[in-house]
């Protein structure tokens, strides 16, 4: 009995335990299998590769510049816009609402985020992209067009299309991991300061500040997930491997890229270069989510850090 | 005193402004929420049909459906979650009776970076292992890369909802002469089906509506197709096409299919809030 017993427990274990082990392995096949396929690349331009800023395919000319300064610019721009929103959302739903509007709203919040890329994408081509061309555009070009970023041909699809569509995509998000940290905060914090006499408002920016570190890794594990967004982006961003200071004009970054050429890239080299930008995404992105977790772990304890990386 | 008072009612006036602003950016959220639901619905509706649902694609002007595109995602759908989901809460579990170790803090971390992985770079890893050496896109290859999505979902909602078992129950057992193994699989995972089941319902739902990862795994196809060695289409990838290319009739085309796609995500997101309303 004691013998069939220690038996099932190593059995039970050891399956278990490889089922555990399989994640490891597969994170450590796709960088392997990653680094081999991008060799041609890797050997004939070096880190070059990253700040050539030619590329057409057709000629064996591969720069990954367009498409990391595509990649940093619309990221950048969905975090201007969805951070102060997730801030306030986050504020309202955990300082301010009363519980029975709060659940409702963090609820349909919460459902953004399951909403597919490839539906922000539609959405984005047939409603956002339009709406840009003929309301927002044009009101923008009026009132700051001596800016060059806003200066340029207005199509609806470009940038700030591509931007505007990150930023509502990462505000879910962002917003669920402000909640939680917010909700970390001690009670007594906001007592103290309410005693002092100090006002709602007042009362917040001290809970903000205290919890910085962790609202910072919201913004960074929003950052993570702006950088990876494939689908979305690659239908309203317009897919021109260009740099210009416009946000009207199109842009080309690593996601898109990937999923627009792909299934074309036949050619060895080409194909190369494609998946040694496949490389530096999966790399960017371990680093921030490993810095985003790292954040929220200080203020939220383990268990909020793990539900959202 | 007259200064005292400007600058209390100036801290009122901010204090207003303010938590005002939070809640317009509240309003706003979710106004952005009900303007794409309701877009979808109102575009979506009038392309649905019978035939519309059970139809393959056919040339423009010809009519046609996405009947072929529901097997497909179906079917990929399946085969992630039948391998998917038995890894996944094997590790899960792993990680909860046997993780507080390094080995089991070093799996999760490598879980949350796969989870954060953008999933169009598992698209290429299944590329490369799966598509090259069979010299094609396949269904197989689609539901390979969306079962490498699902595992470490799946597997950190397990360990979750294994901690919420109360530790008196593993006690118990124990002291009754229970074996380990038959505590954790007799006694702690049943007390934490429900949790277990609707995580798994929500990993479905994400990978349902995952687009690039089956870009070039599982590519699409114009026809019903039941084998998994072959190319096979998806609601998504259907979606993404029909979106992107010139013609109106397939434009309603796609909006017709997001409709329907949405609506399966969101019923089963709204049905697992409320299974689990207690809880919150």
């Amino acid at each position: 009995m004691a013998q069939s017993s220690t038996l099932g427990d190593k059995v039970y274990r050891t399956i278990l335990f490889a089922a555990a082990t399989s994640i490891l392995l597969i994170v450590a096949a796709v960088f392997y299998m990653m680094v081999q396929s991008s060799m041609p690349t890797l050997q004939r331009f070096g880190i070059g590769f990253l700040w050539a800023s030619e590329w057409n395919p057709s000629q064996e000319l591969f720069g990954a510049l367009p498409f990391i300064y595509g990649t940093v610019v619309s990221s950048i721009l969905a975090l201007l816009i969805a951070v102060p929103i997730s801030l306030g959302i986050a504020v309202f739903l955990v300082e301010q609402a009363p519980k029975k509007i709060a659940k409702p709203i963090a609820f349909m919040i919460e459902l953004l985020a399951a909403i597919p890329s490839v539906v922000y994408g539609l959405w984005g081509i047939f409603v956002l992209a339009p709406f840009i061309r003929t309301y927002l555009g044009p009101v923008l070009q009026d009132n700051l067009g001596f800016l060059p970023i806003f200066q340029g041909r207005l199509t609806g699809i470009g940038m700030l299309t591509g931007g505007i569509i990150l930023a509502i995509m990462i505000t879910p998000i962002i917003t669920a991991v402000v909640r939680d940290v917010l909700e970390a905060v001690p009670n007594t914090q906001r007592e103290a300061a309410l005693a002092l006499g100090a006002t709602k408002w007042e009362t917040t920016m001290i809970v903000l500040g205290n919890a910085a570190s962790g609202i910072a890794g919201a913004v960074v594990l929003g950052l993570g997930r702006a950088v990876g967004e494939t689908m979305a982006v690659t239908m309203v961003i317009g897919n021109s491997p260009q740099i210009t200071a416009s946000l009207f004009e199109p842009a080309y970054t690593i996601a898109s890229v990937l999923a627009a050429n792909f299934a074309d890239a036949t050619d060895e080299l080409y194909l190369s270069a494609l998946i040694e930008m496949a490389l530096v995404l999966f790399l960017v992105t371990v680093v921030i989510n490993g810095l985003a977790k790292l954040l929220i772990m200080s203020v939220a304890g383990r268990a909020n850090a793990s539900k959202h990386t | 005193m007259a200064e005292a008072a400007t600058v209390h009612s100036k801290r009122r006036i901010t204090n207003l402004v303010m938590t005002s602003l939070t809640a317009i950016c509240a309003v706003f959220a979710t106004s952005v929420l009900l303007i794409i639901i309701g877009f979808i619905a109102y575009q979506g509706i009038s392309s649905l049909s019978w035939e519309f649902l059970t139809d393959t694609p056919k040339p423009v002007g010809e009519g046609g459906g996405i009947g072929n595109a529901i097997v497909g995602s179906a079917m990929m759908t399946l085969l992630a979650a039948a391998i998917g989901l038995p890894v996944g809460i094997a590790a899960g579990v792993y990680l909860a009776e046997f993780g507080k170790n390094w080995y089991g803090n070093t799996i999760r971390f490598i879980a949350d970076t796969l989870i954060g992985v953008p999933s169009i770079i598992i698209g290429i890893f299944i590329y490369t292992v799966v598509v090259m050496p069979m010299g094609r896109q396949s269904g197989l290859a689609g539901g390979l890369a969306l079962a490498i999505i699902m595992i470490p979902i799946v597997a950190r909602t397990t360990e979750e909802m294994i901690n919420l078992v109360p530790n008196s129950m593993r006690e118990g057992a124990l002291a009754l002469g229970a074996p380990q193994w038959r505590v954790s699989w007799n006694i702690v995972l049943p007390a934490a089906t429900s949790g277990i089941a609707t995580g798994a319902m929500l990993a479905i739902a994400r990978i349902t509506g995952e687009t690039a990862p089956l870009l070039f795994t599982a590519l699409n196809s114009r026809f019903y197709n039941f084998y998994y060695d072959q190319p096979m289409s998806s609601l998504t990838v259907q979606i993404y096409n029909f979106a992107t290319g010139p013609f109106e009739v397939e434009h309603a085309m796609a909006w017709a299919a997001t409709l329907l796609l949405v609506g399966f995500i969101l019923v089963i997101n709204i049905v697992v809030r409320y299974l689990t309303r207690k809880k919150y």
